[in-house]
C-alpha cells in the first residue's frame, strides 16, 4: 500500500514580491537556465499576443488564448528531459516552440493547414487534444508503455480545472496510480471552464485534494511563478523516474482572457478581478525577479522580445506562403495502407 | 405567422414548456450565463433561475445519466450535450441505460428524457467537432431520434420530444441556427415519425436530412431548369421513420436519392435504400442513389472540408444519374 500524505494546501512559491515576501531560488538553475526560462516565456507570450492579432486580421482561425499561462507551460516543459513526452490540450498548442518547433507549424495548425500536423515522435509531443480530458489516459498509457520497454521516459499531461469533472480524468488518474505509471498530471487551474467557474465545477476546496483519493501526492503551486512550477514538476518527474508513480500538480492561475477568440466573456466574468489578475501576470513577475537578481538587463529583455517577434513574422509569412492543401490528403492519412475500397464512400 | 430563427424556435419550445410545466428543466455545459456554446439557451437563466437552467460540470456521461435519473423521478429533463461528437462520452448511459430502462422494468417505468445536441461541418470545426453521427443511434431500440431542418419543424418536434415519454435524441445542425422561417402563432407539437414533403415533384424523390434538406432544395431548383421535376422529403424523425411517405413518393416518381451529411457507408441512406427496394421494387426505374460525406474524418482545412462533405451539386449529380443524364 502506497503511503501518501494528504495533498498540500499551501501554494508553493519561489518568486517574491520585491517587498515583504523574499525571493527564493531553485537549486541547480544557473543564470543561463534562468534566462532560458525567460526566453521561453517571452516566446510563448509573443506567440499568443501575435496570434490574437492574426486572428483579428483573419489570418488564423478561432484561437485558444493562453495569455497568463506561460509560467505553467514554460516552467513545466523545461523541467522535462528531452525524451519525455508532452500531451497537450488546446491551451498548450504552442508548447512545441519550446522543443524547436517553428511558429510556422503551430500557426498552420490554427490555420487548419495539414502542415500543422507535426510529427509527434519527432517532437515527443502528442497531437493537441480538444475533447476535454481524453488525453489523460493516453499519457498514462504512454508512460506505462515506456516503462515496459525499459525506457526512462516520463509523460506530462496538461489539462484544465474543468477537465477534472470528466470520467477520463478520473479513470486515467486512478490507472496511473495503480500502475505506478511515470506520469505527471499537470492541472492548469485557471478557475474557469469557458463560462463555468471553478466553484460550479467542484465543491472540493482544492483540486489537489483529489490526488489523495487516488493514492498519489497532490501538490499546489502558484501557476504565475515559473520557478515554483519548474521545481514542482522536476520533483514529480524525479519521483516518476525513480519508480514511485504519478503526481498531481495543481498550478493555480486565473484566465484573464476570453476562453477562445470566439468567446465573449462579458456575460459571465468579473472584469475587476480580471484587471487585478492581469497586473500580476507571470511574465512581469519573472522579469522583475530576474532584474532583482541582476540576471536580466534591458538589453537581454529586448533581445528576447525581438527574437520572438522575428520568429513570429517569418512564421506567419511561411505559413501564408504554403500552397493550399490537396484535399486528397484526407485519404492518405486516415489509415496505414488505406484500403482502396474505402475511398469515396 | 411570426418568423423565428432555428435557434429561437428551439429556445421557444423549451421556454414555453418550462412556463407551462414545473417538471421541465434544462441542464448542460455553459448553458446558463453564457446561454450555451451556440446561444440557444440565451436569456433562459434570467427567466427561470439557476435551478432550472443548470450549468453542469464537464461530465457528459453524468449529464445524460443524471437526466435519466431525473426523468425516472418524474421530471421531464432536457439535457444539452454541447457537440454530438461528445455524445460518444455518454453512449453507455444512452444505449445501455436510457434505451433499456423501460424494457428491463417490464414497461413499468418511463424515461421522458430529451437530449439536445448539435453538430455538423461547413464551418471548419475539425475532425472531432464536425461529425454527423445520427446513424449510430438508429441501431438502438428504445430511443427516438429527431433531426429538424427548419425553424417550424425544430419547434414543433422539440415540443413533441419533450412531451414524449421515451428518451429522444434531438439533433440540431450547427449551420442552421440563423436560418429564419415562419412558425405557427401557437406552439404545437409535430408528431414524431411524420415526414414533411417540402416540394412536390414527378421524376425523382430526394429523401434528405438536416443541412442536406436545404442542399436538396437547391438541387431541385436547378434540376427544374433541366426539366427534371424533383420531390423533396425530409423524414424529420429518423426513428421511428415515416416509411409510408417515403415509399408513396418513390412509387410516384420511380427514382430515389438519399442525401445526408454523414458518411455514406453504412449510413441512414442504406436503410432508406433497403426500404425503398423492398416496398417499391417494381416501381423503380433506376438504382437508389446515396449522397453523403466521403469516407474520411472531417478535415479542419476549409478546402479539404468542402471536398469531404456533400453539397447541392453532389445531390444534383445524383439526381441526374437516376435520370440517366450524367
Ligand atoms: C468532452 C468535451 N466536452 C466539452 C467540450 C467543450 N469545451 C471546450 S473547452 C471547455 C472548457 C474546459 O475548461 P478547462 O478544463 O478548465 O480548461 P481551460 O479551457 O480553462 O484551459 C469545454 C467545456 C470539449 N471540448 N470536450
Ligand atoms: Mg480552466
Amino acid at each position: 500500500m502506497a503511503q501518501v500524505l494528504p495533498a498540500e494546501h499551501d501554494v508553493r512559491r519561489i518568486i517574491g514580491d520585491g517587498d515583504g515576501v523574499a525571493d527564493g531560488e531553485v537549486e541547480g538553475l544557473d543564470d543561463a537556465a534562468l534566462l532560458d526560462l525567460y526566453r521561453a516565456m517571452v516566446l510563448l507570450r509573443t506567440y499568443d499576443e501575435r496570434s490574437v492579432v492574426y486572428h483579428s486580421q483573419g489570418r488564423v482561425g478561432t484561437y485558444a488564448i493562453f495569455w497568463g499561462h506561460e509560467a505553467i507551460q514554460a516552467g513545466s516543459a523545461l523541467a522535462l528531459a528531452d525524451e519525455d513526452w508532452i500531451f497537450p490540450s488546446y491551451r498548450e498548442s504552442a508548447i512545441g516552440l519550446l522543443r524547436g518547433m517553428t511558429p510556422e507549424t503551430v500557426l498552420s495548425w490554427w490555420r487548419g493547414h495539414p502542415a500543422g500536423w507535426w510529427n509527434p515522435r519527432e517532437f515527443r509531443i502528442a497531437s493537441i487534444t480538444v475533447p476535454i480530458a481524453t488525453h489523460v489516459p493516453h499519457a498514462v498509457g504512454y508512460a506505462w508503455g515506456a516503462r515496459l520497454k525499459g525506457e526512462s521516459a516520463c509523460a506530462l499531461v496538461y489539462f484544465g480545472d474543468g477537465a477534472t469533472s470528466e470520467g477520463a480524468f478520473h479513470e486515467g488518474a486512478n490507472f496511473a496510480a495503480v500502475m505506478r505509471a511515470p506520469v505527471v498530471l499537470l492541472c492548469n487551474n485557471n478557475q474557469w471552464a469557458i463560462s463555468t467557474p471553478l466553484s460550479a465545477q467542484t465543491r472540493a476546496e482544492f483540486l489537489a485534494d483529489k490526488a489523495a483519493g487516488y493514492g498519489m501526492p497532490g501538490v499546489r503551486v502558484d501557476g504565475g511563478d515559473v520557478l515554483a512550477v519548474y521545481q514542482a514538476t522536476s520533483e514529480a518527474l524525479a519521483r516518476a523516474r525513480a519508480g514511485h508513480g504519478p503526481t498531481f500538480v495543481e498550478a493555480l492561475t486565473y484566465r484573464c482572457a476570453p476562453h477562445v477568440t470566439a468567446d465573449d466573456p462579458t456575460a459571465y466574468w468579473d472584469a475587476q478581478r480580471v484587471e487585478r489578475e492581469r497586473e500580476n501576470e507571470c511574465l512581469g513577475r519573472y522579469d522583475r525577479y530576474l532584474r532583482r537578481l541582476g540576471v536580466l538587463s534591458d538589453e537581454l529583455a529586448e533581445d528576447a522580445r525581438d527574437d520572438a517577434l522575428e520568429r513570429m513574422k517569418s512564421g506567419i509569412a511561411a505559413a501564408e506562403a504554403l500552397p493550399p492543401p490537396d484535399p486528397e490528403v484526407v485519404f492518405a492519412s486516415a489509415y496505414v495502407d488505406p484500403p482502396p475500397t474505402l475511398r469515396e464512400g | 405567422m411570426p418568423a423565428l430563427t432555428y435557434r429561437e424556435a428551439i429556445r421557444d419550445a423549451m421556454s414555453e414548456a418550462m412556463r407551462r410545466d414545473d417538471d421541465v428543466f434544462v441542464m448542460g455545459e455553459d448553458i446558463a450565463e453564457m446561454g450555451g456554446s451556440m446561444g440557444v439557451t440565451q436569456g433562459m437563466l434570467d427567466e427561470f433561475g439557476p435551478d432550472r437552467v443548470r450549468n453542469t460540470p464537464i461530465s457528459e456521461m453524468a449529464i445524460v445519466g443524471a437526466g435519466i435519473g431525473a426523468a425516472v423521478s418524474g421530471m421531464r429533463p432536457i439535457v444539452e450535450v454541447m457537440y454530438q461528437d461528445f455524445m460518444t462520452l455518454a453512449m453507455e448511459q444512452l444505449v445501455q441505460q436510457a434505451a433499456k430502462h423501460r424494457f428491463m422494468s417490464g414497461g413499468q417505468i418511463k424515461v421522458p428524457l430529451t437530449i439536445r445536441t448539435q453538430g455538423g461541418a461547413g464551418w471548419s470545426p475539425g475532425a472531432q467537432h464536425a461529425q454527423q453521427l445520427e446513424a449510430w443511434f438508429l441501431h438502438v431500440p428504445g430511443i427516438k431520434v429527431v433531426f429538424a431542418s427548419t425553424p417550424a419543424d425544430a419547434r414543433g418536434l422539440l415540443w413533441s420530444s419533450i412531451y414524449d415519454d421515451n428518451p429522444v435524441v434531438f439533433f440540431e445542425h450547427r449551420t442552421l441556427y440563423n436560418l429564419k422561417g415562419d412558425v405557427p402563432a401557437e406552439i404545437d407539437g409535430i408528431e414524431l415519425g411524420r415526414a414533411r414533403v417540402h416540394r412536390e415533384g414527378e421524376d425523382v424523390t430526394i429523401v434528405a436530412t438536416g443541412r442536406l434538406v436545404h442542399e436538396a432544395l437547391k438541387a431541385a431548383e436547378e434540376a427544374e431548369q433541366d426539366g427534371i421535376s424533383v420531390e423533396v422529403v425530409d423524414p424529420r424523425t429518423l426513428l421511428p421513420l415515416d416509411e409510408e411517405t417515403i415509399v408513396a413518393s418513390v412509387r410516384k416518381t420511380s427514382r430515389c436519392v438519399v442525401a445526408h451529411e454523414a458518411v455514406v457507408r453504412m449510413g441512414f441512406g442504406a436503410e432508406v435504400a433497403a426500404i425503398v427496394q423492398h416496398q417499391a421494387f417494381d416501381y423503380l426505374d433506376a438504382p437508389v442513389e446515396r449522397v453523403g460525406a466521403k469516407f474520411a474524418p472531417i478535415p479542419f482545412a476549409p478546402v479539404m472540408e468542402e471536398y469531404v462533405i456533400p453539397h447541392a451539386e453532389d445531390v444534383l449529380a445524383a439526381v441526374r444519374r437516376t435520370m440517366g443524364k450524367d
